[in-house]
């Protein structure tokens, strides 16, 4: 364990770890709120196409994940992937056809240049190979995300809440839509560097939703949100580094697999309270009617 | 259409209107919903919005609330904002929102920015809470309070921005008896205590009926206007639902009741 604290790739992972559980936490908790995860969903396939293509063009995935997150985000919401109808369309065509073109440039990828793991890097995450620059760049990226969820909080709570209610006082409700809509691209191009494209959404749904379970007011179920999240991607970045003696092929299982795992467990963690209580409730004496 | 009870003269005496619609129409490509409808609510006047279904009610009052653009007429707002509760509102229950934070939002949600906490606010919020009776929920996910208890949060969040105008969709659907006359006589208590004007639909009027002071009528697209005692007479109200309804007075309160067989013991 004393080669853990003084391994350069991973105070890279620890520090990318946590800049992006820290956002996806205070962002998840709006997502889940407002009935979003189909959208982070997609957000994390289309971003599948930024990030084989910036290993293509030799770039940082980071900014292929960011680029493409953004962009899309902002379509999403023009088009109206809210509604059922633009949602069925969008899962069969658009988001086919992205991870089609994304096949593509994946293959391009292992077969021009030298990278072979960028398949396994885009849509499962490789937390220890990130560069040490990613660090300070994604801390960026999700401290500025964290501020816009401050300076849209009012409006963007009272909109998830009851839409007509928000835009009766005067909310421009579609732009509050937007704008977190391109926050959730953002923030889903940074879990996807800590557990690939695939599994982004888990980073961003999962703490949240746990976090929902035990917390009765939208700050603190932001924090519990956040520190769940951390919690999960570092005990992640520590299994994963006792496990290179283990089988079968003693190189270390990945980082992701241990992140969603522990993801998994605080979820249940958070949700067994509530669920022996309503068992319970079922089970007692019924008040009549 | 027949001419209704009482044309919509009024409001030429006394204070100046806090809403008033002059002329309005709106349509859905080529299907009139309002035609021509004019109204104008006093300050402190309980007006009862009622029509059948599909009516136009809720197409009116997306007009009274700005939400929609009329294609002819004028809709006069009160400059101060408009307090709203909206019909059936459903709230997931793991919704991590108090009761408090939701009539907290009825201050300043529109605003942009942080706001630091305030011993001034939070006081306000208790206060309100505490005058539409809703203190011992007060921290409860809003998500599982029952119906009556959530139409009081509402009412709190739509008053506390202090409004000269409080619209209220359909307030009494989705309640029982008792919650629902609960509910009119807490609105008719705190609008006359504030001297606020009360716009609100309907489709049971009973328990409307000691409160209101004026009923617009909406059938087909056009409104009638009048008093209470105008509109609400067994005659007027058959002609506008063109179907029997009688006004009965039972033990010093008046009733009404719908259908062919109806028969008074």
């Amino acid at each position: 364990m004393t080669g853990f604290f003084s391994s350069g790739p991973v105070h890279v992972a620890l520090g990318a770890g946590a800049a992006a559980a820290v956002v996806s936490g205070v962002v998840g908790v709006f997502v889940v709120l407002r009935g979003q995860s189909f959208a982070g969903h997609a957000l994390g396939d289309l971003g599948t196409l930024g990030g084989s293509g910036a290993f293509l063009a030799n770039v940082n995935p980071l900014w292929g994940f960011v680029g493409v997150g953004a962009v899309v985000a902002g379509a999403m919401e023009l088009f109206g992937v809210q509604r059922r109808r633009g949602r069925d369309v969008a899962t069969g065509v658009v988001l086919g056809a992205a991870l089609g073109v994304s096949a593509l440039l994946l293959y391009l990828d292992t077969t021009t240049t030298s990278t072979a793991g960028a398949t396994v890097t885009v849509l499962f995450g490789s937390l220890f190979s990130a560069s040490p620059s990613s660090v300070p760049e994604m801390a960026g990226l999700a401290a500025a995300g964290v501020a816009v969820v401050a300076a849209l909080y009012r409006p963007l709570l009272l909109s998830s809440v009851h839409p007509e209610l928000a835009s009766v006082r005067g909310v421009p409700v579609r732009l509050v839509a937007l704008g977190f809509l391109v926050l959730v691209g953002v923030t889903v191009a940074l879990t996807s560097m800590v557990v690939g494209t695939i599994l982004s959404p888990a980073l961003l749904v999962g703490p949240a939703a746990g976090a929902l379970r035990v917390s009765r007011r939208p700050p603190v179920a932001m924090a519990v949100a956040a520190a769940l999240g951390l919690a999960a991607t570092w005990a992640g970045v520590v299994l994963s580094y006792l496990s290179d003696r283990w089988p079968p092929s003693h190189a270390g299982w990945p980082v992701s697999f241990f992140v969603v795992a522990c993801v998994f467990v605080t979820y249940l963690a958070a949700d067994l309270p509530g669920a022996i209580r309503r068992r319970r409730a079922r089970r007692g004496p019924c008040s009549p009617g | 259409m027949t001419s209704g009870p009482g044309a919509v003269g009024q409001g030429t005496e006394g204070p100046a209107p806090v809403l008033r619609l002059q002329g309005v129409s709106v349509s859905f490509g080529a299907r009139p919903v309002l035609e021509d409808v004019s109204f104008s609510v006093a300050p402190g006047e309980f007006v009862g919005i009622i029509g059948a279904n599909g009516a136009g009610k809720t197409t009116l009052f997306r007009a009274v609330l700005g939400l929609l653009a009329p294609d002819a007429g004028t809709v006069s707002r009160p400059r101060r904002r408009i307090g709203y509760v909206p019909q059936r509102v459903s709230i997931e229950p793991d919704t991590p929102l108090r009761a408090r934070d939701l009539v907290a939002l009825g201050i300043d949600g529109e605003r942009f920015g942080v706001r630091l906490p305030s011993r001034s606010r939070r006081q306000r919020v208790a206060e309100m809470l505490d005058a539409v009776g809703a203190s011992s929920f007060a921290d409860a996910r809003v998500g599982t309070l029952s119906g009556g208890e959530l139409q009081r949060v509402l009412i709190a969040h739509a008053l506390v921005g202090e409004p000269s105008l409080l619209v209220m969709d359909e307030p009494l659907a989705n309640l029982d008896i008792k919650s629902g006359h609960e509910i009119v006589e807490l609105v008719a208590r705190l609008t006359t205590a504030r001297s606020l004007a009360v716009l609100l639909s309907a489709h049971d009027l009973n328990a409307l009926l000691p409160h209101m002071d004026r009923v617009v009528y909406l059938a087909e697209g056009r409104a009638v206007s009048g008093t209470t005692g105008e509109v609400v007479r067994s005659d007027v109200l058959s002609r506008l639902y063109r179907y029997p309804v009688r006004v009965l007075e039972v033990d010093g309160s008046v009733l009404i009741v719908g259908g062919h067989d109806v028969r008074v013991r």
